[in-house]
Parts: structure tokens; C-alpha cells; sequence
């Protein structure tokens, strides 16, 4: 064990080398926090988790504060800027944020007084004087002094901050500071302002202050050398960690990749070669650049409990201001993941947790109605599993009721009468998933930020995520999401079919299916023409792939490959040829040109050197219809879902089209409604053009081809329907759009007039209906075409 | 002072065309492609290009010509254009040429329509045209140009 020889820190670092530890701990702040501090943490759920909070406090808060210096001296010369003030404002409400919840008073009071009155400040009430900017950066030296002190020893020094407070409340009531802290009305730096405002001069309180506390920790048996480190040294902290451009590691993550496909092709040239000199050194070469992979994706990987770490605050707010009692824990937060991940679902699990806590756990009374304990407890929990991240959030609070969603859904329009008898609890539930869906029964200040389930979701599911949603009425809610570790590098499943591969994210993957010989011929059922397999008893939807990409296939055999795959809840069966082997590939985008198809999502090089596509699991099962379109689709839909029965009532965009001709086309076709300048507007050889969401999109007037007039393309601005098929989308001018309305139709069919379905009758006027793809068809025959079928 | 351009030239059946040469990031000869299904059908595959995925497009088919006789293998032209890099398939590729600025001429109109859209304009050198593509608007796929039917045979 190591004595606490703070004369020669240097001979035990020498002794006792720090192992190169990612995150190194300087500071044993186990002993010296336990023995100094847990009267001030008083809800000390976890000494060492604590222990990273305050670490991370300090780092941040020492960054904040030097931006702190610069803003208050850019203040005082330009006193009107609101802009430097708020950034002000927020920084100090950061600083006592933190501490109060951690459980520095003293921080606290200090920041407190000063945030009082930096608001005022804010608010115009007082002007900004020398004097209150001396008292300001009296009051950012206080703190950074604290601060020094809680790195060394966990505790805020015993200097007196109480006539800093007092200076600092003069100056809130608007009067004058004592005349020692105005002496400097022209500050230069902050270091000449701390004697300035009475403060004692740092150095000196932090001599004093170290030797009581190297007293109290030789007393104690310190376990590792790091706990003499050089007093010194204020930021012992920040030392041993560096900070990197984010971009610089995308940098090198990306160079990683192309050495591990450059490395997998030489691996591929080696099984040929019989050369023991190369085979050694393709070994070497192979370990090197698997661990090189390793420790660059290690870079970037951050502890989840770095976004937990706000949350013991955000519920503990929440459950005083909504009179709970919640107890928060958390279990795995050193879980890493991916940086850029990590940012990704900061936003997301807030929205999950405030959720749990406002409207998953019930108010004390109610719980102890349902003989629940009064105390609710929301429990996150984190871990590595199948190379994903699981991240649960549990509370046991109310849960979800099926039939409140229900009655919801179909207030809302969400889901139909129909559709809702049909669906099971788990399906109900997971509604709180779709667009336009708020649960909240009431807009309290907690909830209603403008984000809703449905956000959540998409933000999950953008980057490779899932998210599932668990909930027994009464008894709590648990959801759980999975996110792949890292974006850059994935295993995935190469297929075949036409004789091309193609590579399948393994994290879509469920399982994999062989039907031979007879099996094959029996097994597969239809329904409608649409296949379908048994999956132990489950039918499950089985999509060709080959038929997807519209590529021949290679040959005919008698065997069914069935990869089992999962998409937004629903699995389904993917048919290709052949299974090949599954392999880390490196994600590269697709080019301008393939952006939109919806059935890739990028490409990689395999071992052999070539090219492979990447499946979208999700386009493809939306092109196949295994679920629903594009979740801005649903949205359109979900309002007119009914009208997959002719009986029912369906929502239709009606428009007008030259004098007085009323069309109508189901809204469930209509991607989005537009309006687009006539200078927007460009010539691509005969077709108007006009630039759309990144795409060239082709504009065709509906007068024109209906009527036989130029109509209302040559106005100034044009209304449109976007329609979109096959990942095509096409702008179909209309003269005017008149209304949306909910009707009960019936197709007169036989109409022979081209580019229409037929005639409806709507609020009680006749009506055509738009045949959409018709129109298009007229104009470009082989617009929504795809690629004809190449020959193998 | 009149400036002379540098173009890498090329040919497409017996059109002259040319690409400055500071937007050619390289040409190599026809190397097998990875096609691409649903993809508009100018797009002919994608290449591994030293690690870098890019996208070749059959400049035939863009051009609205017909197809490479059978047998006879395109080569590439690379060309770094605003939507990132991307191989253009030529018949034969020629010398770097040097031209003079005088001899430029808009093209004229009665040329093809889709040639007319994507030329910028034609030097008249001893022996033939000089047509000089405009890469940027060959590359962007508007709507339309997928329809160009021509059945990629990869």
C-alpha cells in the first residue's frame, strides 16, 4: 500500500506507475470523500458514481468559468449585450444547479447570490457598474477557489465567502459595494480582482487549506499514490485527460475503416498464397488492425452515465414540483457507447425519463391506494448485449392503459374502429409510438415540450435503433431500446440473389430459415398471392428479394433461404438465394445518384475487393408493405386509414382544375401539398423541374393533360400535390386546392375520361377522382419504372 | 491575351467530347461493376475505386445514344463533380488536348436536345468538333433520366 509521502510524490509515481487507463482517477476519492464529505451528501446513493459526477462537474465547470473571465471582461464593454449576459446567466445557474444537487452549499450560496444577480442584470432592473463587474469576478474567483479545493480534497475549503455574499447582495439591492471592492473599477484580470473583493488571496488558502487536509489523509491509509498528487497543480484533473476535435477521431475512424478493408482483402489473398513469411506477417498485420479498431472506436466511446448524470436532478425536480417521491437508480452507467450515439439519444431519454417520472409514477396517495410503497422507483439500467446497447427505463408506477390508448387513438384519429378491435394490448401500447399521439392526459409544464413518443422513436430508429415499450396497467412501464455501439464498423450478413451480394445489417438479423425438398414446396403458403411461412406456428410475411430489386434470379432451385428479419416491430421473411457468411463491413454512403432508393443504405467493399450493397431492412419491408410507409406518410394515413374498405370513410383532397372542375384524390396518396414559385420553377428538355428536397422533381400540370391547357402552370405561384411512388416523386399542379374532407364514397366506375378513376360525389357536388399514377404514366411512361431487368 | 483550356478527351461512338482536364481526378480501363437494381438505368454500377466507393454512369445511355456494341468494354473517366466523385463510361479515351479560346462556339441548336442540355459548348479544331461536357449537369440525375430505357447489361 502506498504511504501518503506527499515530500516526493514523484518516487511513488515511479514506483506505482498509473496504468494508462482511459479515464484515470487521480484523486482516491473514495476515502478522502467518505471521510470528509457525507454530511454534505446526504443522498449518497453511490459514492463512486458520485465521484464521477463531481469529476465531470469540475472539468466542466473549470471550462465554463474561463469563458466566464472572458465574458464578464467582454460585459463591461459592451454593458447593453444581451447575448454575453444570458451566456452568463446560464453558466452560473449551470454552476449552482450542479452543486446544489451534488451538495456544495457553500458553491451553491456563492452562485446563488451571483446568479440573483446576474438575472437582474439580465432583466434590465439594474445597470451594469465597475463595481458589479468586480463583484461578479470576485464572485467567478470564489468559485474557482472552491472548486480547486473540492478537486484536492472533496470538500469547499473553510474560507469565509459570507462578506463576498453580502458585497454581492448590496449590489442586487442596487447599492454601491463596500468601497474596498470598488477600488478597481477598470479590471484587467481576474486574479487582481480576488483581494480586490475581500476574498483572501487563493494561494494563501489553499496552503493552509492543504495542510489540515494532508493531515486528515495521512491519518488515513490512502490506497493509491494518486491522493498526493502536487497540490499545486489545480487541475490535476484536466491534466490527465485531453480534449480531441470530434472530427479529428471521424478521421481516424474513417482511416480505421479503410484499413480493415484493406486488411480483409490481403487476409483474402493470403488463404491462396503459401508463403510463410507473408501468412505471418498477414497475422501480424490482421491483429494489429483489429485492436487499432478496437482502441479507435474506444476514443469515441463516452459512458452512458454521461447523460444519466443530469438525471438524479431532472427527476428530483420533477418529483418535488408534481409532489412524488421517486427514487432514481441507475445500473450500468459505465456502459459505453458511441460518441455521436451518445448525443443521439441525450435528447430521446430525457424525453423518456420526464415522461416516466410525470406521467408513469403515480403521486403517493394513489400508490398507496394500489398498496404500492409510497416511493416510486424509475430505474435505468444499461448493457452490452449481441453488440448493442440495451438501455431499459423502468418505473413502477401506473402503467399504460390499453383501452385509455385506445379511446385516445381513435379520438385522434389514429387508428380506425376497425383496426383498433383488432389489436392486441402490446400493439395498443405501443401506440404512444405514433405520430400525433400525446398521452398526456393534461399539458403540464413537464410534458408538452414539443416532443413527443413519436420523436423519440424516429430519433432512435435514425441511428439503427429500436425501441419497445412494455407496460402492465398498474403494475409499471418498462421500455427498452437498443442501439448498435457504433455506426462506422458493422457485422452484417452477406446474401445472394440475381447473383449479386448484398450485405444485412446483423442487427436487423433474427434468424435463418432453410426449406428444402419437399419442405420448400409446402411450407411456403399464400395468402391473397401474398407468401407467408409458418415460424413456429407465427405466419410469417416472406418478401423475394429478388422480386424487390426486380433483378432475375439466378437460377431456380428447390431451396427456400429464409432470413428472418426484424422491422418496426414486425418480422418478416426475407427470401434470397443463397446465405453466405457474415463479416465486418465498413459503411460508406451511396452517391448523390442512389440517395433515393429506399432499399439501400449504403455500400461497402467485401473482402474480394468488390462492391456490395447494404439492405435497408426498413425500406424494404415499407416498399414491400410489411409495414406502414414513411412514418410522414403515416401520419397522412393515419387520419384516413378507413378507406381500405369501400364502405368506409375516406379523406380525400379535393382541388380544383380549370372553371369549375372539381377533383379529388385520397390524401393517403398525397406525400405532401406545395407551393412553388414560378421562378423556382427550371426546364429539364421539356419538363418543368423544380429542386425539391435535394431531388430534381418533375412538375406536370394536371390542366394540361385533363383540359388541354397550359392553366395554371404559367401562375405565379403554383399549388401542388406531391405524389411519390417507387421513391419517385412528382409535383401534379393543381389550380386551386379547395378542401380536405372525411366522406363516404362510392366509385362510379366505367369512366373513360383518361387520367381519372372514376366519379364521386362529394358534399353533395360531382366529383373526379384522380388517377395519379396514370397522369404520371401519360406524361412519362416509364417514370415510375425501374431499371429494366438485366440479364445475368 | 487569349487563354488556352486543357481537356481530357474522349470519344463516344464518332462524337469528339472532351471534360476539363482539372475536374478529371483520373481514367483507368473498364473494371467489373457492382449494378445497382432499382437504380435509374444511366447508372451502371459502382466501382471500388482504392477503398472509395463511386458511382459509374454510362455516358452512352445519358446521351441518349445507343449501346456499346457487344464485346466492346467502356473505360472510365473520373470526374470530381458537386455531388461527389463519379466515373463517367466512355467509348476509348484520347490525348489531353490543348486548346485555344478562339475556336469556342456555343453549340448550336439544332443539335440532339439532351446533347445540346449537357454540352457547353464545341471548339472546332483541323479535323473535327471538340464537344465539351458539362459534367456537373451530366451527373445530377433529374427526373427523366432514369427513363432513358437502355437495358444495362453488366
Amino acid at each position: 500500500m502506498d504511504k501518503n509521502s506527499n515530500q516526493d510524490p514523484d518516487f511513488n509515481n515511479g514506483m506505482e506507475p498509473v496504468a494508462p487507463d482511459m479515464t484515470p482517477d487521480p484523486i482516491n476519492r473514495e476515502h478522502s470523500e467518505a471521510d470528509t464529505e457525507v454530511s454534505s451528501v446526504d443522498n449518497s446513493e453511490d459514492i463512486s458514481g458520485m465521484d464521477a459526477i463531481i469529476n465531470e462537474f469540475i472539468v466542466e465547470s473549470y471550462e465554463n468559468l474561463d469563458q466566464l473571465d472572458q465574458d464578464l471582461v467582454g460585459l463591461e464593454q459592451n454593458p447593453g449585450e444581451q447575448s454575453i449576459l444570458g451566456s452568463i446567466f446560464r453558466t452560473i445557474h449551470t454552476i449552482k444547479g450542479t452543486c446544489g444537487f451534488i451538495g456544495f452549499s457553500k458553491l451553491e450560496s456563492v452562485a446563488h447570490v451571483g446568479e440573483n444577480l446576474l438575472s437582474k442584470l439580465r432583466d434590465g432592473e439594474i445597470d451594469l457598474t465597475p463595481s458589479i463587474t468586480s463583484g461578479l469576478l470576485a464572485m467567478v474567483d470564489a468559485i474557482r477557489q472552491m472548486l480547486s479545493c473540492i478537486e484536492e480534497n472533496q470538500t469547499e475549503g473553510d474560507v469565509d465567502y459570507s462578506e463576498l455574499i453580502e458585497t454581492l447582495t448590496t449590489l442586487l439591492k442596487g447599492g454601491e459595494a463596500p468601497s474596498a471592492a470598488v477600488t478597481a473599477p477598470s479590471v484587467e484580470s481576474s486574479e487582481e480582482m480576488a483581494p480586490t473583493a475581500e476574498v483572501e488571496p487563493p494561494a494563501q488558502v489553499l496552503v493552509s487549506e492543504n495542510k489540515s487536509d494532508q493531515e486528515t489523509l495521512s491519518a488515513e491509509p490512502v490506497e493509491s499514490n494518486a491522493g498526493v498528487e502536487k497540490k499545486q497543480e489545480s487541475r490535476g484533473m484536466a491534466d490527465t485527460n485531453i480534449r480531441v476535435d470530434v472530427n479529428l477521431l471521424d478521421q481516424l475512424m474513417n482511416l480505421v475503416g479503410e484499413l480493415v478493408l484493406a486488411r480483409n482483402q490481403i487476409l483474402q489473398f493470403n488463404t491462396q498464397g503459401q508463403d510463410a513469411t507473408f501468412t505471418a506477417t498477414t497475422q501480424h498485420l490482421n491483429l494489429v488492425t483489429t485492436e487499432l479498431q478496437e482502441g479507435v472506436m474506444k476514443t469515441r466511446m463516452q459512458p452512458i452515465g454521461n447523460v444519466w448524470s443530469k438525471f438524479p436532478r431532472v427527476v428530483r425536480d420533477l418529483a418535488t414540483s408534481c409532489g412524488k417521491k421517486i427514487r432514481l437508480e441507475m445500473e450500468g452507467k459505465e456502459t459505453e457507447l458511441d460518441k455521436t450515439l451518445i448525443e443521439a439519444i441525450k435528447d430521446p431519454l430525457t424525453h423518456i425519463v420526464r415522461n416516466s417520472a410525470d406521467h408513469g409514477i403515480e403521486g403517493p396517495e394513489e400508490r398507496k391506494a394500489a398498496g404500492k410503497n409510497e416511493e416510486g422507483v424509475l430505474k435505468l439500467r444499461a448493457f452490452h448485449e449481441g453488440g448493442q446497447v440495451n438501455i431499459e427505463i423502468i418505473d413502477d408506477g401506473g402503467g399504460i392503459d390499453p383501452e385509455k390508448i385506445k379511446q385516445k387513438a381513435l379520438e385522434k384519429n389514429v387508428i380506425t374502429q376497425d383496426q383498433a378491435a383488432r389489436m392486441g394490448e402490446r400493439e395498443l401500447v405501443n401506440l404512444i409510438f405514433a405520430p400525433g399521439f400525446s398521452t398526456a392526459a393534461k399539458v403540464t409544464n413537464v410534458s408538452g415540450r414539443g416532443v413527443g413518443m413519436d420523436v423519440v422513436k424516429t430519433n432512435i430508429e435514425k441511428i439503427g435503433g429500436t425501441v419497445d415499450i412494455q407496460s402492465k396497467h398498474k403494475e409499471g412501464t418498462t421500455l427498452k431500446i437498443k442501439i448498435p455501439l457504433t455506426l462506422a464498423i458493422i457485422p452484417a450478413l452477406t446474401v445472394t440473389t440475381g447473383g449479386d451480394r448484398y450485405a444485412i445489417p446483423q442487427v436487423n438479423l433474427l434468424e435463418l430459415v432453410l426449406l428444402e425438398g419437399e419442405q420448400a414446396v409446402k411450407s411456403v403458403e399464400f395468402i391473397q398471392g401474398a407468401p407467408v411461412y409458418r415460424l413456429r406456428g407465427n405466419l410469417l410475411p416472406l418478401i423475394y428479394l429478388n422480386e424487390e430489386l426486380k433483378v432475375k434470379k439466378k437460377e431456380d432451385n428447390d431451396k427456400v433461404n429464409i432470413v428472418v428479419l426484424q422491422a418496426d416491430e414486425r418480422q418478416f421473411g426475407l427470401v434470397v438465394e443463397e446465405v453466405r457468411d457474415t463479416e465486418e463491413i465498413v459503411v460508406k454512403p451511396l452517391s448523390h445518384q442512389l440517395k433515393g432508393i429506399s432499399a439501400f443504405s449504403g455500400a461497402t467493399i467485401m473482402g474480394d475487393g468488390k462492391v456490395a450493397l447494404i439492405l435497408d431492412v426498413m425500406g424494404l419491408a415499407q416498399s414491400a408493405r410489411v409495414v406502414n410507409q414513411t412514418r410522414e406518410r403515416a401520419r397522412l394515413e393515419s387520419s384516413e386509414k378507413g378507406g381500405e374498405t369501400a364502405t368506409d370513410k375516406q379523406t380525400l383532397l379535393i382541388f380544383g382544375l380549370g372553371e369549375n372542375g372539381r377533383m379529388a384524390i385520397p390524401l393517403s396518396m398525397v406525400a405532401r401539398l406545395e407551393e412553388f414559385k414560378r421562378a423556382d420553377i427550371e426546364m429539364s428538355g421539356e419538363q418543368e423541374v423544380v429542386q425539391y428536397r435535394g431531388e430534381i422533381m418533375p412538375l406536370i400540370s394536371l390542366s394540361e393533360i385533363l383540359l388541354g391547357d397550359k392553366g395554371s402552370i404559367d401562375k405565379e405561384t403554383l399549388q401542388a400535390i406531391v405524389y411519390t411512388q417507387n421513391g419517385k416523386s412528382v409535383a401534379l399542379v393543381a389550380d386551386k386546392i379547395l378542401d380536405i374532407v372525411d366522406e363516404s364514397i362510392t366509385i362510379e366506375r366505367g369512366s373513360n375520361r383518361k387520367g381519372t378513376l372514376g366519379t364521386v360525389v362529394v358534399q353533395n357536388l360531382v366529383t373526379d377522382l384522380l388517377d395519379a399514377e396514370a397522369i404520371v404514366r401519360e406524361k412519362d411512361p416509364t417514370f415510375f419504372d425501374n431499371q429494366p431487368l438485366a440479364a445475368v | 491575351m487569349v487563354e488556352n483550356k486543357q481537356f481530357c478527351t474522349f470519344y463516344l461512338g464518332n462524337l469528339f467530347f472532351g471534360v476539363e482536364v482539372e475536374n478529371v481526378q483520373e481514367v483507368f480501363k473498364y473494371q467489373e461493376m457492382t449494378r445497382v437494381p432499382l437504380a435509374p438505368s444511366v447508372v451502371r454500377g459502382l466501382i471500388n475505386l482504392r477503398g472509395q466507393i463511386i458511382t459509374a454512369i454510362d455516358l452512352r445511355a445519358r446521351l441518349g445514344m445507343e449501346e456499346l456494341p457487344e464485346g466492346q468494354m467502356p473505360m472510365n473517366v473520373v470526374v470530381r463533380t458537386e455531388e461527389g466523385v463519379v466515373s463517367l463510361l466512355v467509348d476509348e479515351i484520347a490525348d489531353v488536348l490543348e486548346v485555344s479560346e478562339e475556336n469556342f462556339e456555343r453549340p448550336p441548336d439544332t443539335i440532339d436536345e439532351i446533347t445540346r442540355e449537357l454540352v457547353l459548348g464545341v471548339y472546332k479544331l483541323d479535323n473535327k468538333l471538340l464537344l465539351i461536357l458539362d459534367t456537373q449537369k451530366t451527373v445530377r440525375m433529374g427526373p427523366g433520366v432514369g427513363a432513358v430505357s437502355v437495358a444495362g447489361e453488366i
